[in-house]
């Protein structure tokens, strides 16, 4: 049957880039279904129960600042919270939050189901409708026929998984769901380039069986980190302790005897794993020399036992699982609640996709998370947004919108993706962004909330916190600037470290080593206890010379990233590129300039050539058209 | 639509080493900054200004002409200024580094003419032109910059770009994965690797400064009979201008080394004696390591009498070449042409193309052909007509090290005041950045590859 309701945006799937994907759709006015094949695992946590940490608390405080739902459901669900890197300085400084997976959810779903304009509904899509090249809906398992001019797929790991334990392998998405239907035929009918990629999960341990006295407790951290630009310490639940352990020799002894039966060492597996989160038969094959690895037991929530044990994701067949862990102190006893194992997928390349997340293949479908090559919930979660509100965008008949590599994460991810595509499950990393100084975790709402309020993704609430801290900032930087302490001070000078040769403003001084800026306020009689606000100033101020040099460089740059390419545009016939460049070019489809100059192996000479022939071009188009 | 290019470029715009004037020509926002610093007043627009050229310290480059075009009435539509100059390679080189110091970056190849096109200030009918002369150009500079990174050099360079990712990968590393116990603002290989680096820099520095093909000069090795006619031909290549710089003996008794200008070329000549008595195996051996010594020889002229030995000329020409072999570019000199009825045939002096030597008939005495050498020599070591020769590309290399060489610096002061490792981070990718404007490119996922090769991330 056709539904007798049109919408604007569909999205399919409802995990973390699904949710995101069709709250800022939602939120933008569009009327936006959501398509599950599971309402009771919306906002599931299927790997480990944390969520931020480094580059990746950057992404979910972007989320955020765009008026997205994970940073708030974290500050609900934490009862973990850590800063990683705080010793050294706040631009690399994160956050990460152990979670409890059911308040996670709950939070998610209350969001969800409180959104004006977001239909939810349960049911697996089967398959997708197509007129010429554009999408015009989708087709669930039953034959309800859905109608929209956009779909966001935030499809996972469905295509083609296969699941790993030892030598035992079977089909399957995640944790029993069907793999394989029509949708994923009617994907491979199309150009999209498949690839493969493979990633684990460690076996789940029940924390009534671990002695957790001599290991090493790690209790969050105090003062209690906040996710959310809109969170608070007071919404935060009960916090509870990490611990560590290590494997050992014989850890590593019973690792070795097994790995006749990994499928990683046996050549079942051909799919490519993340070099930065290698199983540990990997890295006990890979690292022989060091005879321990490190081990995180995370909490998987307030009201269960199962912990998840990071450090030790394995498919070795479940008896070396066994007696592995219990080899490890602390596990002795422990009994294995899920075995670890190892899965295998496709995902397509995302070098097929536009900035906006449409590919390139079908008018109005638009691709978000682990489909297009990502791991991590923050990934997807970025990815969803930006897909849900340029899906919402494009219904609405307006221009795509992502932010530059000079704005966000979420800019530096998708430039990534579309431009170098990925050869394992990406994750981002602070050093993958040039600008680091100036994408910071604190400052995502200062980069981003005034264009997600002008695209409708902001609230009014959101807004007008937002604007309350802009002017605070301001007031209290003029203020500071305002100030001069003068020689003699004794306060001052004894919080300096030194006499002052001159007057100085506290602007100044503020700039100075071992200067922070709740001493400096102390001193100088203020009583500003708006954290946030002041960590700001110091920050700007502290940062100011290198603020201002990668702006110039972003300034720079500006020109090229802002030369658009023409999407028709025939690379066969400029002349003088070499062969491999114009197949790069192909490959990627740059959309500016700029994107097309960071491309590996596309020369400076390569894009003055690319330059001159579009200018040349689009003269021939004008002269054509007046003729 | 203006291109509106944010940054401001320099290059050489004449001919290296063709004597006469040289021309530096900067375009962009910056123009009229940099005249004023190097000229001390703006001059009036599109009015020849004469002029002295300052560096940093007030001192006097040169003297010459500045011309001031304002945008949009220039060659590339952008602010543009031209500072002609008397000198050789080396002032214009000085003048162009100026520029580089007043904050213009050196130009791609072919980008004046780029922007220009860009700003219509070319006709569209030339695109296929400016392609052509963006490609040409491109490769121009390519050679260039295999010709700058020679020998030990290169090497050293290299060696510093390792140290360079070596340190990176353990600070990147230690931000991006804080859990993994790689610590290093406890570490003391931080500051002892910074020290490394930054005496390899210096010691590069060091060496393109006075040591290498610009103030140094081409080596030129002058090899052949007594009787060849050599010191007429070093007097032919000279010039009215022969400065003998120095005349010592060198480190063998068997090579003298002078230094010479050929149009404002720096070179340096070792003339290599008593090549006749090639069988006396102890001589042998003193050339040769004399020959070695010299490392750089990226010249050698074999004179040879023609007058003496005639259609004959092959087999002296095979007995010193058994001498010389493998010591930089050959050419063989029939000299003493004068003394012929007429030149050798074309069938006398026809040499394979696959040949690693050319040959020239010359006559030193009557100057014939000397001009033909002049070029060629400027051909072999990229002093060709371009602006994209040695020059440039050393330009280019010497500004990167310089650029990496400050920021190493900035990141130590970051580290050792304030503790702060993510600016010696920022700092350490500025300078490797730079380094990779030499080596080649270099991506953060190049970075994270050799980090997760090196230490077991797996959180």
């Amino acid at each position: 049957m056709n539904y007798p309701k049109k919408f604007g945006v569909i999205v399919v799937g409802g995990g973390h880039a699904g949710t995101e994907a069709a709250l800022a759709s939602a939120r933008m006015g569009v009327e936006t279904l959501l398509v599950t094949q599971n309402i009771e695992t919306l906002g599931q946590m299927s790997c480990n129960p944390a969520i931020g940490g480094i580059g990746k608390s950057h992404l979910v405080k972007e989320v955020d600042a765009l008026g997205g739902a994970m940073a708030l459901a974290a500050d609900h669900a934490g009862i973990h919270f850590r800063v990683l890197n705080a010793r050294k300085g706040p631009a690399v400084r994160a956050t990460r939050a152990q979670a409890d997976r059911h308040l996670y959810k709950n939070a998610i779903r209350g969001v969800l189901e409180n959104q004006q304009n977001l239909h939810i509904f349960q049911q697996s899509v089967d398959d997708l409708i197509v007129e010429g090249e554009a999408v015009r809906g989708v087709v669930t398992a039953s034959g309800i026929e859905f109608e929209s001019e956009t779909v966001v797929l935030t499809v996972g790991t469905f295509l083609g998984g296969i699941i790993h334990v030892g030598l035992d392998k079977s089909a399957g998405g995640r944790a029993g769901d069907a793999p394989a239907n029509r949708l994923a035929e009617r994907l491979r009918e199309m150009p999209f380039k498949v690839a493969r990629l493979k990633t684990g999960t460690p076996p789940r341990i029940d924390g009534k069986t671990v002695n957790f006295e001599g290991l090493d407790e790690q209790a969050g951290d105090s003062p209690r980190p906040v996710m959310s630009h809109m969170g608070s310490r007071k919404i935060h639940p009960a916090q509870v302790s990490c611990f560590i352990t290590h494997t050992n020799a014989r850890t590593h002894e019973l690792i070795r005897s097994g790995l006749d039966r990994s499928p990683l060492f046996t050549g079942e597996i051909d799919g490519v794993g993340p070099r930065y989160c290698p199983s540990i038969e990997d890295k006990v094959v890979r690292f022989s020399d060091k005879d321990s690895h490190q081990i995180f037991i995370e909490p998987e929530g307030l009201n269960t036992r199962e912990l998840y044990p990071n450090g030790i994701s394995t498919s070795l067949p479940f008896d070396v699982q066994m007696e592995l862990v219990r080899s490890i102190k602390g596990f002795e006893n422990a009994h294995i609640t899920r075995p670890g194992y190892a899965i295998e997928y496709d995902f397509f390349e995302p070098r097929d996709l536009k900035s906006s997340l449409e590919t390139i293949h079908l008018n109005g479908l638009y691709f978000a998370g682990q489909i297009n090559g990502t791991t991590g919930y923050e990934e997807a979660a970025a990815q969803g947004l930006i897909a849900g509100l340029n899906a919402a965008r494009q219904s609405t008949e307006q221009a795509p919108w992502c932010p530059g590599r000079d704005q966000a994460y979420i800019g530096v991810l998708i430039d990534d993706l579309i431009t170098m595509g990925t050869k394992e499950p990406y994750r981002m990393f602070t050093s993958r962004a040039e600008y680091r100084l100036i994408l910071r975790q604190d400052n995502a709402d200062r980069r981003l909330t005034e264009a997600g309020r002008a695209m409708g993704l902001v609230g009014d609430q959101r807004w007008h916190r937002f604007e309350e801290k802009l002017s605070l900032i301001n007031a209290r930087k003029a203020q500071l600037e305002d100030h001069w302490c003068h020689p003699g001070d004794v306060e001052i000078e004894t919080l300096v470290g030194k006499a002052l040769g001159r007057e100085y403003n506290l602007a100044n001084l503020l700039k100075r080593p071992n200067v922070s800026v709740e001493n400096l306020i102390e001193k100088a009689g203020y009583v500003w206890p708006d954290e946030e606000v002041n960590e700001q100033i110091e920050i700007d101020l502290k940062y100011e010379g290198y603020i201002s040099r990668q702006q110039e460089e972003i300034d720079r740059l500006k020109s090229e990233e802002g030369m658009v390419i023409p999407t028709v545009l025939d690379y066969g016939v400029i002349n003088g590129l070499s062969n491999e460049v114009r197949q790069k070019l192909i490959d990627v489809q740059p959309e500016t300039i700029g994107q097309a100059s960071r491309i590996s192996g596309v020369t400076p000479a390569a894009v003055s050539l690319l330059m001159v022939h579009i200018k040349k071009s689009k003269h021939l188009r004008a002269s054509q058209k007046s003729a | 639509m203006a291109h509106g290019s944010k940054d401001t470029i320099a290059a050489i715009a004449t001919p290296a080493g063709k004597g006469g004037i040289g021309v530096v020509r900067v375009s962009g926002p910056l123009v009229a900054e940099i005249a004023v610093k190097v000229l001390g007043k703006l001059p009036k627009p599109r009015v020849a200004t004469f002029s002295t050229f300052s560096d940093s310290d007030g001192q006097n480059i040169d003297h010459g002409l500045g011309l001031y075009f304002p945008a949009p009435h220039s060659f590339t539509g952008e602010d543009v200024l031209e500072l002609q100059g008397h000198g050789g390679p080396i002032v214009i080189d000085l003048l162009l580094q100026r520029t580089l110091e007043l904050g213009a970056r050196i130009a791609n190849p072919g980008e004046f003419s780029l922007r220009a096109f860009l700003n219509d200030k070319i006709d569209l009918t030339q695109a296929e032109a400016i392609a052509d002369l963006i490609n040409s150009s491109s490769k121009q500079a390519a050679k260039g910059a295999i010709n700058s990174l020679q020998g030990e050099f290169s090497a050293r360079v290299n060696a510093l770009d390792k140290k360079v990712v070596g340190l990176r990968l353990f600070i990147e590393a230690a931000i991006d994965f804080p859990e993994e116990e790689i610590d290093f603002l406890q570490n003391d290989r931080i500051g002892q690797s910074i020290k490394e680096i930054q005496e390899g820099l210096n010691a590069c520095l060091g060496q393109t400064r006075q040591g290498a093909v610009l103030n140094d000069g081409i080596s030129l090795v002058l090899a052949g009979k007594p009787n060849a006619g050599k010191s007429s031909l070093m007097n032919a290549l000279c010039g009215k201008d022969t400065a003998i710089v120095t005349d010592h003996a060198g480190t063998t008794r068997d090579v003298l080394t002078e230094k010479i200008q050929m149009d404002g070329i720096p070179i340096n000549l070792f003339d290599t004696a008593g090549l006749r008595e090639t069988d006396n195996p102890v001589e042998k051996e003193g050339v040769k390591r004399a020959l070695e010594e010299t490392g750089r020889a990226d010249i050698v002229l074999l004179l040879v009498d023609v007058s003496d030995c005639r259609e004959a000329w092959r087999d002296e020409v095979n007995d010193l070449l058994s001498i010389i072999e493998g010591q930089g570019t050959v050419v063989v000199l029939l000299n003493k042409t004068d003394l012929l009825e007429q030149p050798l045939s074309e069938k006398h002096t026809h040499v394979a193309t696959d040949s690693n030597w050319s040959v020239l008939q010359i006559s030193a005495k009557t100057r014939e052909g000397i001009l033909e050498l002049k070029t060629t020599i400027k051909q072999i070591v990229g002093y060709v007509d371009t602006s994209e020769g040695v020059v440039l590309a050393r330009r280019r290399h010497i500004h990167a090290l310089e650029k990496a060489s400050e920021a190493v610096e900035r990141g130590r002061v970051q580290l050792a005041t304030y503790m702060a490792g993510e600016l010696l981070a920022e700092e350490l990718k500025i300078a490797h950045e730079s380094l990779c404007e030499i080596t080649g490119e270099f991506s953060s996922d190049d970075l994270l590859g050799e980090i997760f090769s090196s230490f077991c991330i797996g959180k």
